[in-house]
């Protein structure tokens, strides 16, 4: 069904009893032209913009368990497009682009608020590395502000500006950032997808490929049996290495846990997206009340999607350095999602060594915000067979050839990045 | 998660420092290129029993090795790792 003032006015007058179900809950066929394993946020934009873009609507998405349930379901609801290396800076801002246009794009209500995102500078040092960064933001037409602390203090007086250690000397504003509702993003994509023939199967639990005698990938094998595919897309983050390592494959990807926190609901405080460039603690307000925050992975290896206490102090003492108020606000709930952090904290999206898998992974704890670009870039390899010019440098095998994207410069060590 | 340190017994996970995966060996200085990539970069990335590198930094400053499953955190044993620079003490 089409969303529109009229269709929610119909549904008023008939008690909101006649809504359909906003996508189907498919089936599997026996075949597809490309299946999708993942039904997060990057698998189901993928499968939309196969269809919608590509013309390829034989299509699939695999989800071991219900849409939206891993780390699409986990994040913290932020976009931006603020990177400052050749490949991530083109690749970012082309997906806060697709942000700007999604709900038109998808006719469902996703909730970007570009309600601007600040990071804020401690130091000198600090500030020139910022005025850097947005000078390169800058130069490739992505809006960037550098604020000085008169500035600041306009915008978001309620913080601790007399912190003696860190005190806050500025920031850089991306205004165009914000956020989005995650939920009604992966349901947004569900629903659009699905509208143009997508089959979107739960409960799907990919088991192992079928191979040709020359090694192709054919199809998948899965808990609700074998299905066969022209093509194969790995959209499974934190899993990735598992699933890869079902093809034969080692990837340069470890599996890290990062943690997200939400207090209890108060008025409205934070009027955008902060972060506390002493520490790694970032925070927005959710339009229920609740300040939704986090900060560092845990740092350790982890499949589990729970976390440990030293990252969760960590965390709130970064809070409460930039705002003692909240100290006693009550933390409400707090869970685990599992990051596929890559060897130089960048993304891949790269046919692999298999011939009919291809692979978009990486991207350690920064995946919402590229949801849209993602799936665009990524449908683009599976029905061209070669690279989007925004995604030609995230290749798997830069790893090899030293063409790294490592935005921290923390060299092959997962859990820095 | 609490790790028992061989040397100074049960202690916070805030006291320690990761380092990762045990089974990757640095490659003799002749190696090929493969060899050193595949040490550099190329992780088993194991969901399940794994073993792995811990550095007791807030602590007896000792590189540990652990065994500890990534599904849950359980950890199974705790031993000083090659070249930690002590000897387990008699207990």
């Amino acid at each position: 069904m089409k969303y529109s003032i009229f269709s929610l006015a119909r549904a008023a007058l008939s008690g909101h009893k006649n809504w359909q179900r906003t996508w189907r809950d498919a089936t599997p066929k026996d075949r597809y032209d490309v299946v999708i394993i993942g039904g997060g946020g990057h698998g189901l934009a993928t499968a939309w913009f196969l269809a919608s873009e590509y013309g390829i609507k034989n299509v699939a998405v695999l989800e071991k368990g219900w849409i939206g349930s891993g780390n699409a379901g986990r994040n913290t609801t932020i976009i931006r497009s603020n990177y400052g290396l050749p490949g991530n800076t083109g690749f970012y801002e082309l997906s806060m682009k697709l942000w700007e246009r999604m709900e038109q794009d998808l006719n469902y209500n996703t909730m970007v608020s570009q309600r601007g995102v600040i990071n804020l500078y401690h130091s000198d040092a600090q500030r020139d590395a910022y005025a850097r960064r947005g000078n390169t933001m800058r130069i490739n037409g992505i809006d960037a502000e550098l604020l000085d602390l008169a500035a600041v203090k306009k915008m978001i007086p309620f913080l601790n500006f007399d912190n003696a250690r860190f005190p806050v000397q500025g920031g850089l504003l991306q205004r165009r950032g914000g956020t989005a509702r995650h939920d009604a993003v992966v349901w947004g994509y569900a629903h659009a997808a699905s509208a143009l023939g997508v089959d979107i199967i739960q409960n799907c639990q990919v088991s192992g490929f079928s191979r040709d005698a020359n090694g192709k990938v054919t199809g998948v094998e899965t808990s609700r049996g074998k299905i066969g595919a022209g093509k194969v897309g790995m959209a499974v983050a934190g899993s990735s290495s598992r699933v890869a390592a079902m093809a034969g494959l080692r990837l340069p990807i470890e599996s890290h846990v990062l943690q997200a926190f939400v207090s209890e609901a108060i008025k409205p405080l934070i009027p955008g997206v902060m972060t506390f460039g002493a520490g790694h603690f970032y925070v927005s307000q959710s339009d229920k009340g609740g300040l939704v925050f986090g900060g560092d992975i845990d740092g350790y290896n982890s499949y589990a999607q729970r976390g440990n206490m030293p990252v969760m102090e960590d965390v709130c003492e970064g809070g409460m350095a930039l705002m003692p108020m909240i100290g006693r606000v009550r933390l409400l709930r707090q869970w685990g999602g599992i990051m596929d952090m890559s060897m130089d904290g960048s993304p891949i999206i790269d046919k692999t060594p298999v011939d009919g898998l291809y692979l978009n992974a990486g991207w350690c704890y920064g995946g919402f915000k590229a949801t849209p670009g993602s799936g665009l870039v990524f449908a683009h390899l599976l029905a061209r067979d070669q690279s989007h010019e925004e995604a030609a440098r995230f290749r798997l095998d830069r790893f090899r050839t030293g063409a790294m994207i490592d935005e921290k410069g923390q060299g092959a060590q997962p859990n820095l990045h | 998660m609490r790790i028992v340190c061989p040397f100074c017994g049960e202690r916070e996970l805030g006291e320690f420092t990761y380092l990762g995966d045990a089974k990757p060996v640095r490659p003799a200085a002749g190696a090929s290129e493969d060899e050193v990539f595949d040490y550099v970069y190329l992780r088993d990335n194991v969901a399940g029993e794994t073993s792995e590198y811990w550095y007791h930094g807030g602590g007896c400053r000792s590189w540990l090795k652990v065994a500890r499953n990534t599904l849950t955190h359980e950890i199974s044993s705790v031993e000083p790792a090659a070249g930690a620079g002590a000897r387990q003490p008699a207990k």
